[in-house]
């Protein structure tokens, strides 16, 4: 910066330091010719192409007029390419509005209609999988390769949409809802192909559907068929069976209560009953929950647990598809 | 001069500037709004529509108050893959008595546009008080305390008349009997033929699984009832839409 701030201006002549030179008379011998002329030829100037001044709308406010400048060609060319577009587009697509519909465009668009005929496409591409799906014995599903690797894809798009909400999205089950396991091989209801479908088909415990699977444990607390002694005794009857730490006298008194009132569903060794929903007490697999207190509120109260009827909400192949997958993720038997 | 030199009027006086400007504005206002009120092809009728009853339009109450539109919509698109996941796609006609609409612009959650009967009444119980317990990868906030805050429906026949303002056909008979039908519809015990006579279809039942009425009561009614009304393998959709 310091440097910039010593230099002259451009133009202006360097004066030279130090003291003026005395002016030499003027005479014939130091007389010498002007210098060449360092600026334009002034006719020169006057003949440059110099751009007219454009002119005005001829509003003036204040004295301030404003000028009547043409607009840039690509803007107004995008400009009427819009138009044309727009012209375009009422022709082929619905647009302008009449007595009792708009005008509907040759295209005949219609979000409706392509939502349908997308579905219908899909359908028709796989038709001849359902049908086979269908055709076949439930029990024969697994049989063919080729069919069941396409109702394993279209059963995981079912479970995804239908009962990945109660069962988890890996089906792994939700204890605090109640809602079972079905990666496990222990079934409350059974774990053949047809058993699984016929869970799925009509659900349990429901009211929609008449063939839904049905059982009802007492509440033995609430209803007072055992009273507070028996079910204490029961509970670690039932903690010893699976396993888990107990009281062993209480649990020794708590096996004759489990013959009277629990082994006629859950069997003797506690071993579950899948005709009844009955589930298996002697491992550590739980629907609610495993724990002393958990347990306890079981016997007390009761379940209830609830499965709506598929068969009203999908079609036959989405229910046969569904229950292969079920199937083959770990637990079929 | 032609007409078109004439601006310099419009331009230097601001009151006409500002009545024509709003004239133009009212003629590009007419020409896009007032067809959608008398085209067939927008207004369509659609067989089942009703009213909510009195305790749905509680549940829809804290709905609107928890903000629940927030992270749920209410309107299934008509395209392949939302209608293979949610059900049929959402018509105009079934947010007919919905002051204010509730389709909502963001999915943090999924739509609810056709939830009812999709779950059972304890799913929604336990969803509401713990939703992770349920859906492990839920990030919805726990709504337990709604189990804790009884209603009796005090001000539901004031709801009621304010949407009947709107233009909710509500009958005096509806109004009159409100408090009653709100409280009927969640005691499985008590007489439902008034209520299922006003309100066709209505589910009853103890909702929450607790003796009194709460605030889970309503929401569950009126979880259990969206997307319900229309019976869709009847409903046959015009196509020029």
């Amino acid at each position: 910066m310091a440097d910039d701030d010593k230099k002259k201006p451009d133009g202006e002549a360097t004066v030279p330091e130090g003291p003026r030179p005395p002016v030499e008379a003027r005479t014939e011998e130091n007389l010498v010719d002007p210098p060449e002329r360092q600026y334009a030829e002034p006719r020169k100037v006057l003949r440059q192409k110099v751009a007219p001044e454009p002119p005005t709308t001829g509003h003036s406010w204040d004295g301030i007029e404003e000028y009547d400048n043409p607009m840039p060609r690509w803007w107004l060319w995008t400009f009427y390419i819009t138009i044309a577009w727009a012209v375009i587009y009422w022709i082929l697509y619905p647009a302008w509005p009449m007595v009792s519909q708009a005008t509907p465009g040759i295209l005949g668009h219609s979000t409706r209609g392509d939502v349908a005929r997308e579905i219908e496409d899909f359908e028709t591409r796989n038709a001849a999988w359902f049908e086979r799906l269908v055709a076949t014995e439930v029990a024969q599903l697994r049989e063919e390769a080729e069919l069941e690797r396409f109702a394993v894809q279209a059963g995981r798009a079912v479970f995804a949409a239908q009962c990945s909400q109660c069962h988890g999205a890996g089906a792994q089950g939700v204890q605090a809802g109640g809602f079972p396991s079905l990666l496990d091989d222990q079934w409350l209801w059974g774990g053949t192909l047809e058993e699984i479908h016929r869970t799925i088909a009509h659900g349990v415990r429901n009211e929609d559907d008449p063939d839904a699977r049905w059982s009802e444990m007492p509440a033995f607390g609430a209803e007072g068929l055992l009273d507070e002694d028996e079910i204490d005794q029961v509970v670690e009857y039932v903690l010893a069976m699976s396993g888990q730490s107990h009281d062993a006298d209480l649990a020794a008194l708590g096996a004759e209560v489990f013959d009277w009132n629990c082994a006629a569903c859950h069997m003797d060794d506690g071993s579950g009953n899948t005709d009844l929903g009955a589930p298996a007490l002697n491992n550590q697999i739980w629907q609610y929950g495993g724990d002393r207190d958990t347990i306890r509120q079981t016997i007390y109260f009761s379940r209830f647990g609830v499965m709506p009827a598929f068969s009203e909400r999908l079609r036959e192949s989405d229910i046969r598809a569904v229950a292969v997958y079920v199937h083959q993720l770990g637990g079929g038997q | 001069m032609g007409i078109l030199d004439q601006h310099k009027k419009i331009e230097t006086n601001v009151t006409l500037l500002l009545v024509l400007s709003f004239f133009v504005v009212t003629i590009g206002g007419i020409v896009q709004i007032v067809p959608l009120f008398y085209l067939e092809n927008t207004i369509e009728e659609v067989e089942g529509m009703r009213p909510y009853s009195p305790l749905e339009l509680a549940g829809r109450e804290v709905y609107l108050r928890e903000g629940c539109y927030v992270c749920h919509s209410q309107m299934i698109r008509p395209m392949r893959d939302e209608v293979e996941r949610y059900g049929p796609y959402s018509l105009a006609a079934e947010s007919m008595y919905d002051h204010p609409f509730q389709w909502g612009s963001k999915r943090t959650g999924p739509d609810l546009a056709r939830v009812g009967g999709r779950y059972s009444d304890e799913w929604h119980v336990q969803h509401m008080i713990d939703p992770k317990s349920v859906v492990p990868e839920s990030i919805m906030p726990s709504y337990g305390f709604l189990m804790n805050r009884e209603i009796d429906g005090q001000y539901i026949a004031d709801l009621m008349r304010a949407h009947r303002r709107v233009g909710v056909p509500y009958t005096d008979e509806m109004i009159a009997n409100a408090r009653a039908d709100f409280r009927a519809q969640a005691d499985p015990d008590a007489d439902h033929t008034g209520l299922l006579e006003r309100y066709h279809g209505a589910q009853t039942r103890n909702f929450d699984g607790q003796p009194q009425l709460t605030e889970m009561d309503a929401i569950i009614a009126y979880m259990q009832m969206l997307g319900t009304l229309v019976d869709f393998t009847t409903f046959m959709p015009d196509e020029s839409r």
